[in-house]
């Protein structure tokens, strides 16, 4: 039995092109797309026609950086939670970070996250392994059992390998696995202590702060390495000016590098904080609005990448705290689609490269099966109205955790239909 | 003399817990209460008990004795009762959160919790969640409100102005709430700030708060009037920040030759408590010619009557 989306505008990343069209799924491939591709043979072939006309249809969206707190933090999120989130956000495909507990720095819980998957949700999940065990910073996962056992790349999640001989080592290692390396970049002992942003800002709340040279230094030393080692790298999470020009050299130069933001790092800065405002407590800080400027411009000239969500749920109890002690992190699956529109709709980008970079970008990073609307390719599609307003509410939001600064934030775009696996996985 | 009365609109406050809560005019009318206190303070028994019957709470999550002392000793001046806890001896150390802490406290009712935290914010925090009034008595390497009043007061008692003095402040200011008070409540009415530290001991930014940085005492000290020196905090330090008290004290200690640059009537502060031979020279602090240190202390509770009637007037509406 087929099923039929007619009339859409379907915006193709590949092509690099939008066009008014049907899309014809067929168990859960896409089973034919383009302009007029719906003929009105047997109606009774189909399942279900729906009109889709004035909406946007493009492929799913990938989030590459997503933590979902199973195993170990289930009390914040869980697989089946947060796949309801990512689906309700219009992401089909979700990346994991290895900062599980235990880490995912060996098969076996690699394999039980994605069993768990398999039981409590359609959603596309994989999983990245840690670089070193128990992100020790100092000894080696099993890179080459892990990406045997799937995992998507490896990367010591939300803290960076320090040490130059170990990253070094882990970048010539993961040759020998064409596997995907990607640092978070923070030294650690410039960061150490610090809560926020290191600036005017924090010496005014007298809060300890990171200052900007922590990520571009780690990520100036890793492009030596990258260069010497041609290992394949990405750095996830750029928040600075200095970093994103850093990047941007280095692409010039013709180094084949890729990195990814977060929407709170082009929609937010340090003023976010206010009086100690423990929502807007994220690793990496928060950073000036030059700094804010900057990603956006980064995005615009196809320095970064990708955008991901950073999705880090947090309990009321670990932020309800002096600002010092909060964890840090928000939600961000639910709010990840209408945030990144902002560049759209701010005219930074076009709307086929805000799709790209949710999509296409992520997919041929980690080298994904996903973020594509070819005919034969798993039916992953997302529906949804670029234009229509709405206010950002954490109550309605699937996660179970609701850290996220942007309530009541009045939004424009909205997801209207998930599909996943060929499956509609969500309907507004 | 009664209680207040021109001003009352003026004081309503609920909170006291950032200098940057105060409009100029409202810092007049507090430290001319605070003037007048400090005049019945020395003639004693002549102060009307204008807050009998109001429950206060000192909550200090840090060792002090002069601030919890002072501010002890000023609610009982105004007649309230007052109960001071000490966190140490408290369900802190039982795992209770601050934010319960405060609630459970909030459930007796008292009307003005006084609150000393080492965490910046805390003290905000708490005032979120709690229905009574709070006094902010230094959080983490924040604000200390009360310290820049009394030490504004000290300076304008002494030296008859504020606006155009030039004052320097010496010493560890990235970790001093004291300094980040002064500088945000001595500027605003109108002094002429410099910040004398080594640079590891200068937050960054600071520049953009209206002050003028040096690295060298003799020269920061040139045409001071005021020369307010800062404790070396090694309790908040994580790491080195200088390499030897010696080396310090030599460089950024106060002593007689240093304080030759200064003019001839700089007048000396220290909000406590001090390091002698590390911040300031012994027979500095001592000389009482010189050094305002007891005044301070004096005014200091003087001070704080008045930032509790302040609180009072706004509980009473």
């Amino acid at each position: 039995m087929k099923e039929a989306f007619r009339n859409a505008i379907i915006l193709d990343p590949e092509k690099n092109k939008h066009y008014i069209g049907d899309i014809i799924i067929e168990k859960n491939r896409i089973l034919d797309i383009g302009p007029n591709v719906y003929k009105n043979e047997k109606p009774k072939n189909y399942i279900n026609t729906t009109d889709c006309k004035g909406l946007y249809v493009c492929p799913g969206l990938i989030d590459m950086r997503v933590s979902l707190g199973e195993p170990g933090e289930e009390h914040k999120e869980n697989i089946k939670s947060g796949s309801k989130a990512a689906l309700a956000g219009g992401v089909t495909t979700i990346v994991c970070l290895p900062n599980t507990n235990p880490v995912i720095d060996n098969v076996s819980v690699a394999e039980y996250v994605q069993n768990r998957a398999k039981e409590e949700s359609k959603i596309n999940l994989y999983t990245y392994g840690s670089i070193t065990k128990n992100f020790d910073g100092q000894n080696l996962s099993e890179m080459g059992l892990l990406t045997k056992a799937g995992v998507k790349g490896f990367t010591d999640a939300t803290q960076s390998v320090d040490n130059s001989a170990v990253f070094k080592r882990a970048l010539e290692y993961s040759k020998a696995f064409d596997a995907l390396i990607i640092q978070f970049p923070e030294d650690r002992n410039l960061a150490k202590h610090g809560v926020m942003n290191e600036g005017e800002i924090s010496t005014r709340l007298g809060l300890p702060g990171i200052p900007t040279l922590a990520e571009v230094m780690v990520i100036e030393r890793d492009l030596r390495l990258v260069e010497l080692t041609g290992a394949k790298y990405h750095v996830s999470c750029i928040s600075t000016a200095d970093a994103v020009d850093a990047i941007r050299k280095a692409k010039q130069k013709g180094l084949k590098i890729t990195c990814d933001t977060s929407p709170q790092y082009f929609t937010l800065n340090e003023l976010a904080i206010d009086d100690y405002k423990t929502f807007a407590k994220l690793s990496p800080p928060l950073r000036s609005v030059k700094d804010r400027v900057a990603i956006a411009n980064g995005l615009k000239d196809g320095t970064i990448d990708a955008i991901q969500s950073d999705h880090c749920p947090q309990d009321e109890d670990n932020k309800r705290v002096p600002f010092a002690h909060a964890e840090e992190g928000i939600i961000g699956l639910e709010t990840l689609l209408p945030l990144s529109l902002e560049l759209f709709h701010n005219k930074t980008l076009s709307l086929i490269d805000v799709i790209k970079k949710l999509t296409k970008n992520p997919a041929s990073i980690l080298n994904l099966n996903h973020g594509t609307l070819k005919k034969g390719a798993k039916a992953d599609i997302l529906i949804f109205d670029p234009n229509k307003p709405f206010v950002i509410d954490v109550k309605k939001f699937r996660s179970t955790s609701k850290n996220s600064p942007f309530n009541k934030k009045p939004s424009q775009g909205k997801v209207i239909k998930t599909i996943c696996n060929g499956e509609v996985s969500y309907a507004a | 003399m009664k209680a207040l009365k021109i001003s009352k609109n003026i004081l309503l406050k609920n909170h006291l817990l950032s200098v940057n809560d105060l409009a100029v005019p409202e810092i007049n009318v507090l430290l001319n209460r605070a003037n007048y206190y400090a005049n019945a303070n020395r003639q004693k028994g002549k102060i009307e008990k204008i807050l009998k019957g109001k429950t206060i709470i000192n909550l200090f999550f840090e060792t002090s004795t002069r601030t919890k002392t002072s501010f002890e000793l000023a609610a009982k001046r105004l007649g309230a009762d007052v109960i001071s806890i000490n966190a140490s001896a408290s369900a802190i150390k039982k795992g209770e959160t601050l934010v319960d802490t405060a609630m459970t406290l909030n459930a007796m009712h008292a009307d003005i919790l006084i609150v000393r935290h080492p965490d910046s914010g805390a003290v905000k925090l708490l005032s979120k969640k709690v229905n009574c009034a709070i006094v902010n008595a230094g959080d983490g390497t924040h604000e200390h409100p009360t310290q820049a009043l009394l030490d504004v007061l000290t300076i304008q008692r002494n030296k008859r102005k504020i606006k155009e003095l030039n004052v320097a402040i010496c010493g560890d200011i990235l970790h001093s709430r004291v300094a980040r008070s002064n500088i945000l409540l001595l500027s605003k009415l109108g002094a002429r700030i410099k910040i004398i530290a080594p640079p590891t001991l200068i937050p960054p930014g600071i520049e953009s708060l209206g002050v003028e940085v040096f690295y060298e005492m003799e020269k920061g000290l040139v045409d001071c009037d005021i020369v307010m020196m800062l404790r070396l905090q090694t309790e908040r330090m994580k790491g080195m920040f200088v390499p030897s008290t010696r080396e310090y004290f030599k460089f950024f200690g106060l002593d007689k030759s240093k304080l030759k640059k200064a003019k001839k009537d700089a007048l000396i502060m220290h909000p406590g408590p001090m390091n002698r031979g590390i911040e300031i020279d012994s027979s500095l602090a001592d000389n009482l010619d010189r050094s305002l240190i007891h005044q301070q202390v004096e005014i200091g509770v003087a001070v704080r009557m008045a930032c509790l009637e302040m609180l009072t007037i706004g509980i009473d509406k």
